[in-house]
């Protein structure tokens, strides 16, 4: 449903490289997910995927249709919520929603099915002006707005930045039922464990993919066996197994630390359980652990490349 | 006992009908990381305004390094320092510029402000960046500039509003180590995040549903007491009730 063969895209008189020779293809149906920092170049593959952008060189459609020469044709079928909120804040809710289906020559009740859902929710303040909604309400109506034409494609850039962690599990229960409905989403966020609810990802950094597989089969990608570590004072811990000779990394993971080691034997497992005893921590634990996607992702951000 | 650093009595903020923020108390000690959690809506910007001296409370009582909410407001501006992923530095100045001019506001002297410029600029190891323009540089350098700018009038609190959003982990976590050093240096860091790892890293945390303080303890405690694997699980069990999420 979209592809993007070699796509570069500098930015100004510097060349700022924004996009660096990235290829990768969406089948129908999948939620696909763009997992990267800012700066790592998603919303400018978004903009080139909606047409808004010309890339500097490399080819890229949707649905079929090439960015370049087809671009009246994505425009009709797809659907696209940008990172900044994007609405009529002197409109009210409902008139943003009718003006999106009259732009689009439909109407609110023709494709009613598909936002219902999501509109409910918002029902109670379909007179209020946009502007004057919550973040998470905003985000709701701009979701309603880019499904109201009934796309094939959706591109949400960011839609969950900022939201508290339980509207964001809502915002993906959402995305979940769209998808039965056989609409392919392509998504960006900056959450890594957000990850792990698309069918696949790339990882992406600097304008370049550091990896782009399903979330299982880049966890299995992981090379080293991982530790979980900690202690009364987490702190001193990191410091402490980050001087260690043996620790080939270590970083902060909620409450535990996650450790590799150069070489993962017992007996030096043993060795750091008695440096960090002499060096007066108390309750230690250590057990073997499996790597999320942000294990993953810090790997792959240290490899030289 | 360490000294209590912010002490607030049924603080309450009303804008007409609406309760913001609805008779919120409790202490945060000095050098403490103290993590100030909530739904959207649930009133932590409504709180954290009120407490750096930027709103007038309704109702209620606070003290925030031993200085009143409503009559010592310039005082309090003055001993605490404040961060936000929205707005840090200013894009247009180069690195050294930002620092010079924050220092200015802040107050520090002409030779204070050459001495610690240079001392932050060498702390911070961007000699060769010094002179280009913050907006070329990347988010985690920005970020980490703007936590020192924070730092510079040695404040005694530093509030830290969503200070890690959009950054890659490895960003994330240098950036913790900052927060760990400023902790130890006896700064008090008064911290809101939407990333359920990092309420692990703090000392103590509080978490606002509907404008008042649902949950307050360590998150050894907290997890213990809702019987959750992690904080994610206790944010979840909170929050989902909330009537004023959005």
């Amino acid at each position: 449903m979209i592809t993007l063969n070699h796509i570069c895209k500098t930015y100004g008189k510097e060349k700022k490289i924004a996009v660096n020779d990235i290829s990768l293809s969406v089948n129908k149906g999948e939620i696909f997910g763009l997992i990267g920092p800012d700066g790592a170049g998603k919303s400018s593959i978004f903009r080139i995927l909606t047409t808004l952008l010309l890339a500097d060189s490399g080819t890229a459609t949707v649905d079929g249709h090439d960015v370049v020469t087809d671009y009246k044709h994505i425009r009709k079928s797809v659907g696209y919520m940008p990172g900044k909120f994007s609405l009529y804040p002197d409109l009210s809710v409902e008139e943003n929603l009718k003006f999106f289906a009259t732009l689009f020559n439909t109407s609110i009740r023709e494709n009613y099915h598909l936002i219902k859902d999501i509109y409910m929710l918002l029902e109670p303040f379909k007179n209020r002006r946009a502007g004057k909604l919550s973040g998470g309400m905003k985000q709701k109506l701009a979701l309603c707005c880019a499904l109201i034409h009934k796309p094939t494609v959706l591109f949400l850039d960011e839609p969950t930045t900022g939201i508290d962690p339980v509207s964001r599990k809502e915002f993906w229960e959402m995305l979940k039922r769209l998808k039965k409905q056989e609409i392919t989403i392509l998504v960006s966020t900056p959450y890594m464990d957000e990850a792990s609810l698309c069918d696949r990802i790339a990882l992406i950094k600097n304008g370049k993919i550091l990896s782009i597989n399903t979330p299982d089969h880049i966890i299995k990608d992981y090379p080293d066996n991982l530790y979980k570590i900690k202690s009364d004072v987490i702190y001193t811990l990191l410091k402490d197994i980050n001087l260690h000779s043996n620790t080939q990394s270590c970083f902060t993971f909620g409450e535990f630390l996650h450790v590799s080691f150069l070489s993962d034997t017992e007996s030096m497992q043993q060795e750091l359980l008695n440096y960090l005893s002499k060096k007066g921590h108390l309750n230690i634990v250590m057990e073997k652990t499996v790597p999320g996607i942000e294990d993953c992702f810090i790997h792959l951000l240290k490899k030289p490349a | 006992m360490k000294e209590t650093v912010i002490k607030t009595e049924k603080l309450t903020k009303k804008f007409g009908n609406f309760i913001a923020a609805n008779a919120v108390s409790f202490e945060v000690k000095k050098g403490e990381i103290f993590g100030f959690l909530g739904a959207n809506g649930a009133g932590k910007t409504t709180a954290m305004r009120m407490l750096c001296g930027l709103s007038t409370p309704t109702s209620g009582k606070a003290q925030i390094v031993g200085y009143d909410i409503y009559k010592q407001t310039n005082l309090i501006k003055k001993n605490i320092g404040y961060m936000s992923q929205k707005f840090s530095l200013y894009e247009d100045l180069t690195v050294v510029e930002n620092i010079r001019f924050f220092a200015g506001i802040y107050g520090l002297s002409n030779q204070d402000i050459k001495d610690k410029s240079a001392h932050l600029i060498e702390t911070l190891g961007m000699q060769n960046e010094s002179k280009k323009r913050v907006g070329t540089l990347p988010p985690g350098w920005k970020q980490k500039i703007s936590f020192s700018v924070a730092l510079l009038h040695e404040p005694k609190i530093v509030f830290l509003d969503e200070p890690t959003g959009g950054v890659d982990p490895l960003v994330r976590r240098q950036f913790w180590d900052l927060i760990y050093a400023a902790a130890d240096k006896g700064i008090t860091i008064f911290i809101s995040t939407h990333y359920m790892d990092e309420a692990e890293y703090c000392n103590r945390i509080s978490i606002m549903v509907d404008g008042s303080i649902k949950a307050l303890d360590t998150p050894v405690h907290l997890k213990h007491q809702f019987n959750a694997k992690n904080m994610d699980e206790v944010f979840y069990e909170l929050a989902r009730g909330a009537k004023r999420r959005e």
